[in-house]
């Protein structure tokens, strides 16, 4: 039989056909290999919302409990913590909250539903780390005379207020993350889903 | 053309396409494996249906390891119960099962894949000991695929310990205790084997490297040798005769055809067929009637308490009853040390098989009465000896002919198909091969 | 040539002939049947699961049912807290292992371990389930025909009422229960059908994505034959 072996017009459409049908099922194929590395059901489970009860959150105080893996903050703040935020607003890389680190709900002056309860994810959004609470003012926390109080990340030193918002020329560029949360009842959060679902 | 022929390397047309193209064949050999492998290597043009199941086997292959790497992302070898009580292992096969993304069809593509591969490999042997492939001067390809095929039947038992259920753990407890009947040295071995009193832990952990990483990669060593030597020599065909006796001016085999374009897409036809018959059990009979998934081994292994029934996955089976089929002690050992042995030589006899066949012949085709009969009944008794082995020794055919001596007499025929077949094949009537190959 | 291959197909059939026969009872198919398999569930987490766990389960499958979440946490979740959790036993199971000298085993897969040569685990079950009669050698006072000797005691009794083993080795209904035979059928049937879906949740999407597939290959065999044919044409 000879070497030449050609490739006519209907061999061109056949091939051409064979392997678009055959392609076709080759991406269908990798829909299940792809979508398994993806959370599974037990993931997915671990990572469902939480219910918290606030009821016994005092003013002044904080609660940290887990989501998805991840510390949420729920911070009862006093009068007087609020107080030190719109003072703050010149010293903000963010004030307004406007880059996109919070559901709508939040985007207001105390970055919260109820202004003192505030539900935030307490890592750093420089590089992941959780940042330690600096409440007291001054140099009472080891923080130079003007702190008003808030939170300083250990690994490379940002600092947030009391609803944190990020300080300007630090190395985290943006605010910390507020979770969608709802209110269940007057003491009760659901943090992980809001009236527009999870 | 034979395949290791240097093929002249690619010329530019001076285009950047051509001149990258031109580039990279200078350093790597990409056109001529391309030519020497694919769309010049000269395979006769006659193969029939048996040819199919050498590409099945590649496709098999290439299915096991996709699935199988992905499973490994989600798999724990450990024996250790969780806080249900069950064996984390066993629950980690659940949990691909249930909780990972399309973690079942990962899962039964792979135990599919287990028996599919058997299905396929032992159709492929058949047909060559059909047409004699085993015959000068392909005896290393035939080598090397019996090699292959003892590396399957680790891979796969070592695989089948991981879903940790109870025809995982006593499957093992039985086939390791078989490596205590050596003498002398039997007993510290199978512990060694185990690295433990029983199939524990350990054994879990150690299968599992092995099933992930060290046997795959000798499988695919050998696999590559199979192919390089059959590409030195080139396919044998349902006539026997060998093509490259016979070229054209060009000095290409008159009976031969290029293995691309014709045989591959000859292939895909056989590939879409083959994914047919595996989809229709991965989704209407994953567990293959209890052969492919055994109904017991949805049962988490209990160390204190064996199944009623205890009998290896059906790929094993023939080779079980040749285990099975040894009760006589000798030389002072025990029976239970020679049936290790038998189980051992039926599989390692099938690599001789080049040197015991006699025949002048190759192919069935102009081989005489006697290989016809003895080779059907090769088959037939290789499959009884299957079925047997599924069985309980206490068996019987239709409730009055018991099974073991049955089996006994099937091993007894097993060995001596080879071992008389130098005379046999020998005397036997033959006609004349063609010259050129029949249609 | 064709007497190999008859040989092989013959070695299924003999398969079959094969196995020691106890007669099960052929139970009824569910699948699909959302109100069998809602009642099954029920069956199920107010009898079984106090004992036995379905710890490869949760209860968010459920669902799968056709019920809301809110449905399965008033009606079904007894223990667990939140929906996504497995259906884990009542007990512990190292106290149980005390109680009853081994754990009663998890029921999650029970449907598919229990099928054999005899018939489907559905079969074994719903037989088993409804084959309990009174026997005093036994610690618990019951026995049971396809499972000679088993640890659990009878915990339907009230519902089917109490048999008992006749000189023939037939079961006779003693005293009545607070369901008629058939009712009690119905229930054990509503149960092992639940029991069939918890051990394969999947089983019908398989089928019917099975269905998609061979469909998608017929088509691609098409396209792949022709193509074949076109080549071949050059083959004489």
């Amino acid at each position: 039989m000879s070497n030449e072996c050609k490739v006519d017009g209907g061999r061109r459409r056949l091939i051409v056909a064979t392997a678009a049908v055959g392609g076709v099922g080759a991406i269908a194929a990798l829909v299940p290999f792809v979508s398994s590395m993806l959370p599974s059901e037990r993931a997915r489970a671990a990572g469902a919302p939480v219910e918290v009860d606030i009821g016994s959150l005092e003013p002044g105080q904080m609660i940290t409990v887990e989501w998805r893996g991840r510390p949420v903050w729920i911070i009862n703040r006093t009068t007087h913590m609020l107080e030190t935020l719109p003072k703050l607003d010149g010293e903000m890389a963010d004030p307004k909250s406007e880059k996109n680190m919070q559901p709508d709900y939040c985007r207001n002056e105390t970055r919260s539903i109820k202004p003192e309860i505030m539900v935030v994810v307490g890592i750093c959004t420089h590089l992941g780390c959780s940042p330690s609470a600096k409440f007291r003012r001054g140099t009472e926390e080891g923080m130079d005379s003007a702190w008003l109080g808030g939170f300083l990340c250990p690994c490379h030193g940002s600092t947030f207020d009391f609803a944190g918002r990020v300080f300007k020329s630090k190395p985290a560029p943006d605010n910390l993350e507020v979770p969608r949360h709802m209110y269940l009842s007057d003491k009760r959060i659901l943090i992980g889903e809001d009236k527009k679902g999870a | 053309m034979a395949s290791n022929t240097n093929f002249e390397k690619y010329k530019s047309d001076g285009s950047l396409q051509g001149n990258l193209i031109e580039w990279f064949d200078a350093r790597f050999p990409a056109t001529s494996m391309w030519r020497g492998h694919l769309s010049e290597y000269y395979a006769p043009k006659n193969f029939n249906f048996w040819y199919f199941f050498g590409s099945l086997a590649m496709l098999v292959l290439v299915i096991q390891i996709v699935t199988g790497i992905f499973l490994v992302m989600h798999y724990k070898p450990d024996a250790s119960l969780n806080e249900n009580g069950i064996p984390v292992a066993f629950a980690s096969v659940e949990y691909i099962m249930r909780d990972v993304n399309w973690g079942w069809l990962i899962r039964y593509m792979h135990s599919t894949g287990a028996s599919a591969f058997f299905i396929v490999v032992y159709l492929h042997m058949f047909r060559g000991l059909l047409y004699g492939s085993y015959r000068q001067p392909r005896e290393l390809i035939w080598v090397f695929g019996t090699l292959i095929f003892l590396c399957l039947m680790a891979e796969a038992f070592m695989g089948y310990l991981l879903p940790w259920g109870q025809m995982s753990f006593w499957g093992a407890q039985v086939i390791v205790n078989l490596f205590s009947a050596i003498p002398l040295i039997g007993e510290p071995l199978s512990i060694w084997i185990r690295g433990d009193f029983v199939v524990g832990d350990a054994t879990l952990n150690r299968f599992f490297s092995f099933h992930v990483i060290a046997v795959p990669l000798v499988l695919l060593g050998l696999i590559a040798a199979h192919i390089l030597a059959l590409h030195e020599v080139g396919s044998n065909n349902p006539d026997g005769v060998e093509i490259k006796k016979r070229k054209d001016v060009h000095g290409n085999p008159l009976d031969g055809i290029p293995f691309h374009p014709y045989y591959t897409v000859k292939d895909i036809v056989g590939v879409v067929v083959f994914l047919m018959v595996f989809s229709i059990i991965v989704f209407f009979a994953p567990e293959g009637g209890g052969y492919f998934l055994e109904y017991n081994n949805f049962l988490p292994a209990d160390p204190l308490k064996t199944p009623p029934h205890i009998a290896p996955v059906w790929y094993f089976t023939p080779y079980y009853s040749l285990l099975r089929a040894m009760v006589w002690p000798l030389f002072g050992i025990d029976a239970k040390f020679w049936g290790v042995v038998l189980m051992g030589a039926g599989v390692v006899i099938l690599a001789f098989l080049p040197w015991l066949d006699r025949s002048p012949v190759k192919s069935i085709r102009y081989r005489g009465p006697i290989f016809k009969t003895l080779l059907t009944l090769f088959v037939i008794s290789f499959v009884l000896l299957g079925f047997l082995g599924t069985q309980p020794p206490s068996y019987a055919f239709f409730g009055v002919i018991p099974g073991a001596p049955v089996a006994q007499i099937l091993t007894a025929y097993y060995f001596l198909f080879f071992l008389t077949m130098p005379w046999w094949s020998k005397i036997d009537k033959y006609e004349p091969e063609p010259d050129r190959v029949t249609m | 040539m064709k007497k190999l291959l008859a040989a092989l197909l013959f070695a299924p059939a003999l398969a079959l002939a094969s196995g020691a026969a106890i007669h099960l009872d052929r139970a009824p198919n569910v699948q699909g049947d959302n109100a069998a398999l809602q009642s099954g569930a029920r069956t199920f987490v107010n009898y079984c699961l106090n004992c036995h766990g379905a710890s490869f389960a949760r209860y968010s499958r459920l669902t799968e049912l056709g019920l809301t979440e809110q449905q399965v946490r008033d009606n079904l979740m007894f223990t667990a807290e939140k929906i996504g959790e497995t259906m884990r036993v009542a007990a512990r199971p190292d106290e149980q292992k005390r109680w009853f000298g081994a754990a009663p085993p998890d029921l999650t897969l029970i449907a598919r371990a229990r099928s054999s040569a005899d018939g489907s685990g559905a079969d074994w079950l719903y037989t088993y389930l409804r084959s309990f009669y009174v026997d005093d050698k036994r610690p618990t006072g019951w026995n049971n025909v396809v499972f000679e000797n088993v640890g659990m005691p009878h915990v339907l009794w009230q519902l089917q009422g109490v048999q008992v083993m006749n000189k023939d080795h037939k079961l006779e209904l003693m005293a009545p229960g607070s369901l008629s035979a058939a009712e009690y059928d119905k229930l054990i049937g509503d149960l092992v059908g639940f029991m069939v879906w918890l051990a394969e949740p999947h089983a019908g999407f398989r089928q019917n994505l099975g269905f998609g597939v061979l469909a998608f290959l017929v088509v691609l065999f098409g396209f792949a034959y022709a193509l074949k044919k076109a080549y071949w044409k050059d083959v004489k």
